[in-house]
């Protein structure tokens, strides 16, 4: 960790903040778009005895 | 058109219309403000003129929702669509009708309320000047807001976050012609400005509200 | 009707299929490198102190801020005029990244704020427009979030983004009249490069490329979704009207 000084407690909450934020949004893309995946995967196959 | 304008404003007087419901939140909010910053005459004076607008505005914003919607709801709204008049001029006129029915009387009403606030007295006129060159263009964009919105149950939060952002320039301006003029500064360039928002909103949204109400037309 | 409503969508999701882990790498290479060198191998600023590493997160989440936006209303007006359901979807799709990037750049400037101008938040210009800009990415989504019907969701969501940008920059300039403020316009804009010393302009440079990576690979990754959410509702009402 380099030597931040008095301005330690600023740039550290600034880069956790920002990585949470990116994170977060990471982390809720990837479950959205495996729910939605998943439900369509279903959705075909409920379909698929149907006929197209 | 004539005959559009008239029915519309005849609604907005009947009961139920919502003419008087903005005049009173408007007086309500100007009568909460010393409420919550206290009643210390040097402070109103400066902020009375920017309160104000702030109450305008949003006194605009309540009956907005109704503007389409009971169109929408009762088939009217495909009826003037239709229409020979273009939906575009439709648009325009029920935006008027707000305007006379709402933002006229705020602007009017403004002055006396000014009264309460502790207004400093060179900001009366600038304030009735203002208001009645930017009230146009919040009916305006209040009515795209309401296109927008048209199909969406109990919409009217969703239409205050469209339309609050978009309200923001014309509240700067408006503000700032009060302000200078409290102040004797000349407040010519704000109001420029105001007019140049209320002349290029009331040219050119019609156009995109009428999309947006043949998009929920479909 | 066919699986895929469109040809479109189905080239898209073959093409993106591919590109996606590409971006994913190169952007978290990219992105890891620029913010280690930033924050592990730049020296303090002489006024500023080590906050100046707050530069590499708040500069390029600022810059995409503003240039996904953009990206939202050449794609709003691709839809309208065109047609193309997959650009309607990449907007939607790029919306939340954008609100990420605009709170990240307004949550990084007052942060950095403090210490320098003494004050959690300024009504400085160019955080007031990007407060107006949150507030904007804000009405789109909650747009997007209260229509039914998709197409019709497009449609308006493409109106309201165009007629926004207008009143962006609208906004943009009537702010700056409102209030001088206190950004140092020159020394963090990046079109004056020779105000930044090199030994921050070019770990700087490499974060910014990081996150401009970053949002096309999230991007894909997110239209993908929005393109199979869509045909789960087509698919859905076509069950139910069975």
């Amino acid at each position: 960790m380099p030597d931040l000084g008095k301005y330690a407690a600023e740039v550290l909450s600034a880069y956790g903040v920002s990585i949470l934020l990116i994170a977060a949004l990471v982390g809720w893309s990837f479950l959205r778009a495996g729910r939605v995946r998943r439900a369509l995967e279903e959705a075909e196959a409920r379909m698929k005895p149907h006929g197209r | 058109m004539i005959a559009l304008l008239l029915r519309d404003l005849k609604l907005a007087f009947r009961s139920g219309g919502g003419f008087g419901l903005a005049l009173a939140f408007f007086l309500i909010v100007a009568t909460l403000v010393p409420f919550g910053v206290g009643a210390e005459g040097a402070t109103l004076a400066r902020i009375a003129g920017g309160i104000l607008w702030v109450a305008a505005l949003l006194a605009c914003l309540l009956s907005l929702d109704r503007l389409f919607q009971t169109d929408w709801e009762d088939g009217s709204l495909d009826l003037l669509a239709t229409a020979p008049i273009p939906l575009e001029g439709a648009v325009a006129v029920k935006a008027m009708a707000h305007w006379l029915t709402t933002g006229l009387p705020l602007t009017l009403a403004a002055p006396v309320l000014g009264l309460l606030l502790n207004l400093p007295g060179p900001a009366y006129l600038w304030l009735l000047v203002s208001l009645a060159l930017g009230t146009p263009a919040l009916s305006m964009i209040g009515a795209f807001g309401a296109a927008l919105t048209v199909g969406v149950k109990r919409g009217g939060l969703l239409l205050s976050l469209l339309v609050l952002p978009l309200y923001v320039p014309t509240l700067i301006f408006g503000a700032e012609a009060t302000r200078r003029g409290a102040e004797g500064l000349d407040p010519a360039t704000p109001l420029l400005l105001l007019s140049g928002i209320t002349l290029g909103t009331v040219a050119l949204l019609p156009f995109a509200a009428a999309a947006a109400i043949r998009v929920n037309l479909r | 009707m066919s699986l895929w409503e469109y040809a479109n969508p189905k080239r898209f999701m073959q093409t993106s299929a591919w590109l996606l882990p590409w971006f994913t790498g190169l952007a978290g290479l990219t992105m890891v490198a620029g913010l280690f060198w930033g924050f592990f191998f730049t020296p303090d600023d002489f006024r500023q102190g080590s906050t100046v590493k707050i530069i590499f997160l708040h500069v390029p989440a600022a810059m995409m801020a503003i240039n996904i936006w953009v990206m939202m209303l050449v794609t709003s007006l691709i839809w309208l005029v065109r047609r193309h359901h997959v650009s309607a979807l990449a907007a939607k799709a790029a919306a939340p990244i954008g609100l990420t990037m605009t709170l990240i750049a307004l949550l990084t400037g007052a942060i950095w704020g403090q210490p320098m101008w003494g004050t959690w938040w300024a009504w400085d210009p160019r955080l007031t427009s990007f407060l107006i800009l949150f507030l904007f990415y804000l009405g789109y989504l909650a747009l997007w979030e209260a229509i039914e019907n998709p197409d019709t969701a497009a449609d308006l969501t493409a109106v309201l983004c165009l007629v926004g940008s207008v009143f962006a920059v609208l906004s943009r300039y009537a702010v700056l009249f409102w209030n001088q403020g206190l950004h140092q316009g020159a020394s963090l804009s990046l079109d004056r490069e020779e105000n930044i010393a090199d030994a921050f302009w070019l770990p700087l440079v490499v974060c910014i490329v990081g996150f401009v990576l970053f949002f096309v690979a999230l991007l894909l990754m997110r239209t993908r979704t929005e393109i199979r959410a869509r045909r789960l509702k087509a698919l859905i009402a076509r069950e139910r009207m069975a």
